[in-house]
């Protein structure tokens, strides 16, 4: 076949493969499959006992809070939501990157999304399930964290559905089992590829129960088509509305710095900035192990580096529109609140936000960094960290100088606090690394697809 | 026709899209009913090839979504508007804008699972029994192979002219699927492990349940006394740190809360030097502290007595109904309306509000002095207005 990358055309008018080097079906599906047939590299147990240690460091933590309270952590009056709360809208921005990948980029039919959706939903369901760890230990005395859910109960109460904490709830709740229904239903073709593929009986078993009996019958495909677009156009609002609902918590509120009307798309924006920052810190050291080079090619990077530009420029538009807006408005307690943020007691932590989100990702105009995995790999995680201080700005700086001065209070973290929320990373990766050692790492059948081989009518267009 | 009924049916293996798509269309203008593709990814075109009618999946998915709407719309009014109505920041029971996420959530989510599990039933899934994973040659149905299957309840299958008829489509391999003489249950071990596992779930509610709905003269087990005892003085408890021994600490004396001081006595608590009520409201008798005092009635006092002062308001409504099934103990809010209170001076009533009566505790630290007199005057209005 021809392969389109080593033609001399420029790539403006004809853009390298999607796929490059498997010509074959049979090569994707030897690829991608033996990612989880082989014996994982060396690297694998090591980032999978550090992430093992991690996560008994986080149920060490969770048992001690249990324990002893919530006066564990640093939070007390005037900053009653701490690190949980940044924590929870940390994880759940960098969810935001798979569904967009999976069901926004669907939708508009950029097909080079194929090769990194399957990873980006992953991370989403991952980074969702540690979202949801937060909320469900802030309130306190977690084994009553039912009472959110409108479940009958013996005190006659129901929730009150005019605050905006039950409808993160609501909203939290549909995007997790969303985007687990979009991952695991793309995952259903592939997951019988590994059973017809299984040598031991365990794999056959699991793979076979997992896989529900799926034949690749045409009949199936294109009810199972429907379905997934379907799904990919009920999750594009559904994407923009979780990060928006989020943001309502801070945005219903009446503190200066909170109570604004930029607060939805600025958190969307934000949300989909962080996802991409971490699919990249992910997938540039995942493809470099598991040889995955061919399926998620350069093009792929360089396209996720101009998403994180694109709206790391948009988050850099809202930090400038909340300034003008506090000055504009002419509130000087909205004033004090942002000259306090920039140049108050946690200015750091503001300037550390201003140059990982906006000005380090600039960095991405150059073609060379673009095409440099070292180059954006660190990028990524300063956006990560960045996005990270961008909750803390939000919540501690606000809650620390409220409205009464004699209640004013710097916020510390306790090493219980850090603990967590490097526990919260030992959940996410150990599910990560089990994700990559067991289950198809890439949309084998998707990928396929997007082959020249799979479009009727494309033999004899060789040696042109 | 005896021969057929054993075999599940013929299987054709073609090895590109572009071979697997004609024979399709051969296989359909032939007249077959019962017949699939098989291929490890949708191809385009198949759809038209094989003749497959459009889905009624999408219809499937707007009833979901309007069902969905539906319930979360009804859900938020009837347990906020209906079953359990409180105010809380003067917000509607019920309005749309509040409503709107949850509807927006549920709608989603509600679609979501109808595409999701409506494919998955018009699909007939999960099949995990099917002749064709016999087939060893099927095994790369998934991979990279193509493959036509014809089955042998087709009212046109023959087994001998059907496969005949595939090989001539330019099949690299045809055979016939023979009918398994396997039983299509479930392994008896699956089967008991099932049920071992949904008893073993379903444990756990049971003896919830039962526990809500029975006595017990044992104390109630603390998974977690250190959240259960805090080590931290309450109200109303000893504490040998003051000279006391109270934990709570009063206010040092002469302490006086901001607005309070008390400049005029008479003005503060309703009462002369000389013990006799005030009779003269103390502030102007305009509409404006008309309207003034309507609203801190309305904040403050309707909760219990009414919007109209006739002892109604909906606290009283909601406990008189606990106490009913005996899980409040509650006393009536005194009907305003009644002659004995019509007779009070404006002195009496600013006393009751300051100092609180009966078991209503009084509201000195939540209304300002002047309030409480707009108050008194306003149920003055709203007395005579009932006459």
């Amino acid at each position: 076949m021809v392969n389109l990358a080593s033609t001399a055309l420029p790539e403006e008018i004809c853009p390298p493969a999607l796929v490059q080097g498997p010509t074959e079906f049979n090569q994707v599906t030897e690829i991608v499959a033996g990612v989880a047939e082989r014996k994982p590299p060396r690297a694998w147990y090591i980032a999978f006992t550090i992430a093992l240690s991690l996560l008994g460091t986080l149920g060490c933590c969770l048992a001690y809070l249990f324990w002893e309270g919530v006066g564990v952590w640093g939070n007390n009056q005037p900053v009653a939501w701490g690190w949980p709360i940044v924590n929870f809208v940390f994880w759940v921005g960098i969810g935001h990157a798979g569904t967009l990948i999976s069901a926004v980029l669907f939708l508009f039919r950029q097909n080079w999304r194929t090769s990194i959706n399957r990873f980006a939903e992953a991370m989403t369901i991952f980074a969702v399930m540690c979202a949801g760890l937060f909320p469900g230990i802030h309130v306190g005395r977690p084994w009553f964290a039912y009472w959110l859910f409108p479940l009958p109960n013996q005190m006659d109460m129901w929730p009150n559905f005019r605050s905006p904490l039950v409808w993160d709830l609501f909203a939290v709740g549909t995007y997790a089992t969303v985007s687990l229904l979009f991952w695991y239903i793309g995952m259903i073709p592939d997951l019988a590829t590994f059973r017809d593929r299984s040598v031991t009986k365990i794999r056959k078993v699991l793979y076979g129960i997992f896989s529900l009996g799926w034949t690749g019958s045409n009949r199936a495909w294109h009810r199972y088509e429907k379905a997934y677009l379907l799904l990919a156009a009920l999750a594009t609002p559904l994407v923009l509305s979780v990060h928006s609902v989020v943001s309502f918590d801070f945005a219903t509120a009446q503190l200066p710095g909170w109570h604004t009307t930029i607060f939805p798309p600025y958190f969307v924006a934000g949300a989909i900035f962080s996802g991409f920052g971490m699919v990249i810190t992910l997938m540039v050291p995942a493809r470099q192990l598991f040889g995955l080079k061919d399926l998620v090619t350069m093009r792929h990077l360089e396209n996720m580096c101009k998403v994180i530009m694109a709206t790391g420029m948009m988050v850099g538009y809202a930090y400038g529109m909340e300034f003008f807006i506090s000055w504009y408005s002419g509130n000087p307690y909205e004033g004090f609140v942002f000259i306090n943020r920039a140049f108050g007691n946690y200015y750091w932590a503001y300037w550390i936000m201003v140059s990982c989100n906006v000005i380090f990702p600039q960095l991405f105009w150059f073609k060379k960094i673009r095409r440099n995995v070292w180059a954006m790999w660190i990028i990524a995680v300063l956006v990560n960290v960045g996005m990270w201080f961008e909750r803390f700005v939000i919540t501690v700086s606000s809650l620390s100088r409220d409205f009464l001065p004699g209640s004013w209070h710097y916020f510390k973290p306790t090493i219980i606090d850090i603990l967590t929320f490097a526990g919260s990373f030992g959940l996410f990766f150990t599910l990560f690394l089990l994700f990559c050692r067991y289950l198809p790492v890439i949309a084998i059948s998707e990928i396929k697809n997007v082959m020249p081989e799979a479009h009727p009518g494309h033999h004899g267009e060789e040696g042109e | 026709m005896s021969n057929n009924q054993k075999l599940y049916g013929a299987l054709a293996e073609f090895d590109n899209v572009d071979s697997i798509v004609a024979a399709a269309k051969e296989c359909r203008d032939r007249g077959f009913r019962k017949w699939d593709v098989h291929t490890p990814f949708p191809v385009h075109g198949m759809d038209d090839a094989m003749g497959v009618r459009p889905t009624i999946l999408p219809w499937l998915v707007l009833i979901g979504g309007f069902a969905g709407l539906s319930i979360a719309v009804l859900m938020q009014w009837w347990m906020n508007a209906v079953d359990y109505p409180f105010k809380i920041s003067g917000k509607p029971f019920f309005g749309l804008p509040a409503a709107t996420p949850v509807a927006f959530e549920l709608t989603v989510l509600i679609a979501s699972l109808t595409a999701v599990f409506g494919m998955l039933a018009l699909n007939g899934l999960p099949k995990w029994f099917n002749p064709l994973f016999r087939v060893k040659r099927f095994s790369r149905a998934c991979n990279d192979r193509f493959y036509i299957v014809v089955e042998g309840t087709d009212g046109t299958f023959d087994a001998k002219e059907t496969p005949a008829f595939l090989e001539s489509l330019g099949a690299i391999a045809v055979e016939t699927v023979p009918l398994p003489d396997e039983s299509e249950k479930l392994p008896a071990g699956v089967v008991r492990f099932a049920w071992v596992f949904t008893s073993l779930v379903l444990l756990p509610p049971a003896l919830l349940y039962a526990a809500r709905n029975s006595t017990s003269s044992t104390p109630r087990v603390h998974l977690v006394p250190n959240m259960d005892f805090q080590a931290k003085y309450k109200t109303q408890t000893a504490s040998p740190l003051f000279e006391d021994g109270r934990a709570m600490r009063l206010d040092p004396s002469g302490t006086v809360a901001r607005g309070e001081l008390d400049f005029h006595g008479s003005f503060m608590t309703g009462k002369e030097d000389n013990g006799d009520w005030v009779t003269e409201l103390p502030v102007p008798a305009t509409l404006a502290t008309m309207e003034r005092g309507r609203e801190r009635f309305d904040i403050y006092c309707a909760t219990c007595h009414g919007y109209a002062g006739r002892g109604d308001g909906p606290i009283h409504q909601r406990a008189s109904q606990l106490a009913l099934s005996g899980q409040a103990i509650w006393v009536t809010p005194t009907n305003l309306t009644e002659q004995r209170i019509v007779d009070q001076p404006f002195g009496q009533v600013v006393n009751s509000i300051t100092e609180g009566i009966n078991t209503m505790p009084g509201y000195r630290q939540q209304i300002p002095a002047k309030d409480r007199w707009a108050i008194a005057y306003y149920l003055r209005a709203l007395q005579h207005a009932q006459k």
